[in-house]
């Protein structure tokens, strides 16, 4: 029999039991949907986990430092730490070198410095970091009160509520006030007349006079004030309770601890920097970057082994997710069997009439497989539809409790569309498999006794 | 007896049934020729094994003994696919019970042997039309068979028989759910349809009456054996 003509069968013979094919049906997209609304939520998870961590910086992102000072996040002194003859320095042109590597999106480094804080009578001393214009979209300063920084040169600060508690009893009252930073710049001297010829004969003719230490004052304004502690361990905002555009920051020439060693290469005017934060395109980026930056003779450290581990977890979620959707759709494909089971008893006298005109065993059995098939894929469509719509539901709920917690709404459900077509692909092989061995009964049935059933 | 120019030759051919330790002999080493273009009736009582034997002859059962040639191939020993092609493609079958398919409509079921032929769409409209026409019936091929009289269900089986234009038709008590009339009307028709188209017959009936009014031989069966077979004037 043509493909069409079996289908218009198979159609036509699930429409006359209609009620009780439709909850078979039923029973078929409450298991798809159990599937869908399960793995949509390890899915969603995932990608929230994804997306908050690629967003923290941690995971596309490569800290670069000289050889000669590099020694890792927490770790003791190593045989690779130590300095090498050949190590280069961090500097502009290293960081001008660095931004040229392909899927490199930035190079900034870490300023950090120490700062005298005045505000209405009271001073504090704080740690203040500089941050790119890309911690914007981190995800670090979402809930913040104020907002972020109106542009990256702008003269204007973000402040941890522990250190904004110090300055005034209410936190918020501090955004659009201005503070006075204290701190101590660093100026390169030219040299004195008196002091060439020795320091020509100790460092080399050429070299400039040195460096000195100035205190200054800046006044910023504050345009926020942070929450959370955005602290997220190396290349993060670990230690500082003070946030100033990277830009501005910079522009302060604060005296950094490095500088002694820009000193000592012969440059004090030119600022050398211990470490360089390389951000990539993507975490799949990473590895490639940082290989072309060893090339280079430079220390690396990433945490992409963390997101390898972070994806093992989460695929073992995904299974247990996977396996205990599976158990509803198990239950549905029995019903599919005893659907078809049934539909042969009644039917059997309809099963030798075609038999009689000339029907073969494989008509029938396509027929009956078709019958699974349909109610599978039908099944699969309503399934995942339900799927997406449980799915939304303890979104909508979650991100209801969250904004009563005074927290942003998050999305814990996605249902991509690989996940929506497997489930079909899956609820209409699970049907075909349930009509098996109907299928296989009804062929087989003897013309002449099914001819003789009432 | 067989003879050599048969377009259906039963040879020696017995049915036997199980029913635990006891052996039943439907059709006891039955021999049987049917030329071309006959008209057989099957004859006996209940019992006697007639439906069987046309059960066997029609593709429908396999004898356990015996050998059924049609058209040079012994049905005994055809492949499952095969036979199913010989039903649709050599046979015609009418049943006492009608046997039409209550959830279709009258065209749809006299359709059917034509789907699974795999027949073209437009040539299927036009020979369903042709068979309805032909048993009387063109008014009514909307209609679903609870739509039907008896007499009217059993011209559509006839049609739903003829449209696939079989070599052989073969019709089981086809009288036997109808009342007189409609059962002459139907008898009336496979005899016009004999004398029109050419068609081999071969009826199974307990009504001795209407078999020698009708065909051109009566078979008489009596306890699955043959017990005499002779030509009608």
């Amino acid at each position: 029999m043509k493909t069409r003509d079996l289908s218009e069968l198979a159609v036509r013979n699930l429409r006359e039991a209609v009620l009780r094919n439709s909850l078979t049906t039923l029973g078929v997209a409450v298991g798809v949907a159990s599937l869908v609304a399960m793995l949509s939520l390890g899915v969603g998870l995932q990608t929230l986990a994804s997306q908050r961590l690629t967003r923290s910086g941690l995971f596309d992102a490569v800290f670069v430092t000289s050889q000669r000072s590099f020694r890792g996040p927490g770790r003791p002194p190593s045989a690779e730490s130590t300095p090498k003859k050949d190590s280069r320095t961090l500097d502009e042109d290293v960081r001008l070198q660095l931004s040229k590597l392909s899927n490199v999106t930035e190079v900034y480094p870490q300023i950090r410095f120490v700062t005298d804080v005045h505000y209405a009578g009271k001073s504090e001393s704080t740690g203040v970091l500089g941050l790119p214009d890309s911690s914007r979209s981190s995800g670090a300063f979402e809930g913040m009160t104020g907002a972020y920084f109106s542009s990256p040169t702008a003269e204007e600060a973000i402040l941890q509520i522990e250190f904004a508690k110090l300055l005034a009893d209410q936190p918020a009252s501090l955004v659009g006030k201005e503070l006075i930073l204290r701190y101590a710049e660093r100026v390169a001297l030219p040299k004195n007349a008196d002091d060439e010829d020795i320091l020509d004969s100790m460092m080399g003719k050429g070299t400039p006079g040195g460096i000195s230490i100035v205190p200054r004052e800046k006044t910023i304004r504050v345009v926020g004030v942070i929450e959370s502690d955005p602290s997220a361990g190396i290349g993060g905002f670990g230690g500082a309770r003070v946030y100033l555009p990277l830009k501005t920051a910079e522009q302060l020439h604060v005296a950094q601890p490095d500088d002694l060693q820009s000193f000592l290469s012969g440059n004090p005017a030119k600022p050398s920097y211990m470490a360089l934060t390389v951000r990539v395109h993507s975490p799949k980026d990473v590895p490639q970057v940082e290989a072309a930056i060893k090339q280079l003779g430079f220390a690396t450290f990433s945490l992409l082994d963390a997101t390898k581990g972070l994806r093992l977890v989460f695929t073992v979620f995904d299974l247990f997710l996977g396996l205990f959707g599976s158990l509803a759709l198990t239950v549905a494909s029995l019903g599919i069997i005893n659907t078809l089971v049934m539909a042969i008893l009644e039917r059997r006298r309809e099963i030798g009439i075609l038999k009689a005109l000339g029907a073969t065993d494989r008509d029938v059995r396509s027929l009956f497989f078709a019958e699974a098939g349909a109610m599978g894929l039908f099944g699969g469509f309503f399934g995942v539809a339900l799927g997406w719509l449980i799915g939304q539901a303890l979104t909508w709920g979650t991100t209801i409790y969250l904004h009563r917690q005074n927290l942003p709404g998050v999305k814990i459900s996605f249902v991509p569309w690989w996940l929506a077509l497997s489930a079909i692909g899956f609820a209409i092989i699970v049907s075909l498999l349930a009509g098996l061995y109907p299928a296989g009964r009804a062929a087989r049935l003897n013309p002449v006794e099914a001819l003789r059933y009432e | 007896m067989p003879t050599a120019t048969a377009f259906l030759q039963a040879e020696s051919v017995s049915r036997e049934y199980r029913l635990g330790e006891t052996v039943i002999r439907a059709v006891d080493s039955v021999s049987l020729s049917v030329e071309k273009g006959e008209f057989v009736a099957l004859l006996g009582s209940s019992g006697s094994g007639k439906s069987t034997l046309l059960s066997m002859m029609a593709g429908l059962d396999r004898p356990t003994s015996g050998a059924i040639r049609v058209q040079e191939r012994n049905l005994a020993e055809l492949a499952a696919d095969d036979l199913a092609r010989y039903r649709r493609e050599t046979v015609g079958m009418v049943f006492q019970s009608f046997n039409l398919l209550p959830r279709m409509t009258l065209e749809e079921n006299v359709e059917l042997p034509l789907r699974l032929a795999e027949v073209d769409r437009q040539e299927r409209a036009t020979r369903v039309g042709e068979a309805l026409e032909r048993v009387g019936l063109g008014a009514r091929r909307r209609h679903r068979p609870s739509e039907l009289s008896g007499g009217e269900q059993q011209r559509g089986a006839l049609a739903r028989a003829l449209v696939n234009r079989p070599a052989i038709l073969f019709a089981d008590e086809p009288t036997g759910n109808l009342d007189s009339v409609n059962g002459e009307q139907i008898l009336l028709l496979l005899r016009e349809i004999q004398d029109s188209l050419g068609m081999t017959i071969i009826l199974v009936t307990h009504e001795r009456p209407l078999a020698e009014r009708f065909a051109n031989r009566i078979a008489l069966l009596s306890d699955g054996r043959l017990v005499t077979d002779g030509a009608q004037h």
